[in-house]
């Protein structure tokens, strides 16, 4: 059974890997072309190139992508909900215990202590993309301009999306 | 069935435009649920990220899967988590089939080669906002500084860290709990 296989390697995937991202590529790796040989390994780096031309975590995309290559788009659905599947239960089960004791005093001190630590891993989150995205120049350049817009106004991140992709469209091209 | 259509709106556009990884998601939530719609509150926001930091599965998932589940029950979990994913899924087909002739192109490489350095500002305004949502005190800042140090400097896993954060936490409070028992 093509799909249950397919789907049990995604649960895998989505349920052992913790902390999102590029931590997820060596498991990811694992199960697809050392276990089950469902990509080679070209193919697999193929998904990273394709994963940054996409949205979306890259534990979706590589299901997507494995998912479709191998048996098409019923391929690639399976395959996302089985990468999605842990995430499911585990998040709705705790929330569900989070708000029922959302005052309780353990609850309120266990927060008390993550919040703060939540924004020092987001700052630390940052300073790794800053090591990896800006790289010369012209990056520079366009990280400073951005800055600057979301300092001045209010603009949507989407919108800002878009308008530094034209710019580096044009930044990268002179 | 409105709540969940918008729901699902939200969280396609959050699924849309997060370029770069799990944290790349903050400021789209955050601008959607958080300023625009005053959903949940910016500490809410921040428990939130937490959780979904702590459990396995990709951050953003996660984050949408708890967002949707707090605000319309079950049923709201499903929309925003489809909304999340619906966008990869149907970006990723699309590229998967023309591939070959897709990765010649050259402005594709530059347009993301200019969203990078933008997703990094974008995280740092936001990760600003959200230390300007918790009290100034000398705990506070110094958990905050700590963890910093522990993941960007010492390579230190994030959940090590923010299991460390939670205990010392639950201890701080309930060693105030004590004192206050006692005065």
């Amino acid at each position: 059974m093509i799909y249950l296989s397919l789907f049990i390697a995604f649960l895998k995937i989505g349920a052992f890997s913790f902390g999102g991202g590029y931590a997820m590529l060596p498991l990811i790796e694992e199960e697809i072309v050392l276990i089950n040989q469902w990509l080679t390994h070209q193919e697999f780096i193929d998904i990273i190139a394709i994963s940054q031309m996409s949205p979306g975590p890259i534990a979706v995309n590589a299901a997507t992508f494995v998912g479709y290559k191998h048996i098409g788009i019923s391929g690639a659905i399976v395959a996302t909900i089985g990468v999605v599947f842990t995430s499911f239960i585990l998040v709705t089960t705790l929330a569900k215990v989070i708000i029922k004791y959302y005052n309780s005093t353990i609850v309120t001190g266990i927060f008390s202590g993550i919040r703060p630590a939540v924004i020092g891993l987001i700052a630390a989150a940052c300073v790794s993309l800053f090591r990896s995205s800006i790289v010369d120049f012209k990056s520079l350049i366009i990280g400073l301009a951005v800055l600057g817009i979301l300092y001045k106004t209010k603009l949507h991140p989407i919108s800002v999306i878009m308008f530094s992709g034209v710019l580096g469209i044009i930044i990268f091209s002179i | 069935m409105k709540n969940l259509l918008r729901l699902f709106g939200i969280f396609f556009r959050v699924g849309a435009f997060t370029f770069g990884g799990g944290y790349a998601m903050v400021p789209i939530i955050q601008k959607e649920i958080v300023e625009k719609e005053s959903l949940i509150s910016e500490t809410e926001f921040l428990d939130i990220i937490a959780v979904s930091q702590s459990l396995p599965g990709p951050i953003a998932v996660n984050t949408s899967i708890f967002v949707g589940y707090k605000l319309t029950g079950i049923l709201g979990a499903l929309s925003a988590l489809l909304g999340t994913v619906l966008p990869s899924l149907v970006i990723i087909i699309i590229l998967a089939m023309f591939y070959n002739q897709i990765k010649d192109i050259n402005s594709i490489q530059l347009f993301f080669q200019g969203v990078r350095p933008a997703i990094v500002a974008l995280i740092f305004m936001s990760a600003l906002k959200l230390s300007k949502s918790i009290d100034k005190t000398a705990f506070n800042y110094s958990i905050m500084t700590i963890a910093f140090i522990s993941i960007a400097v010492l390579n230190i896993h994030p959940i090590l860290v923010v299991i460390a954060c939670a205990l010392t936490g639950l201890i701080f409070t309930a060693r105030r709990k004590k004192e206050n028992d006692i005065s």
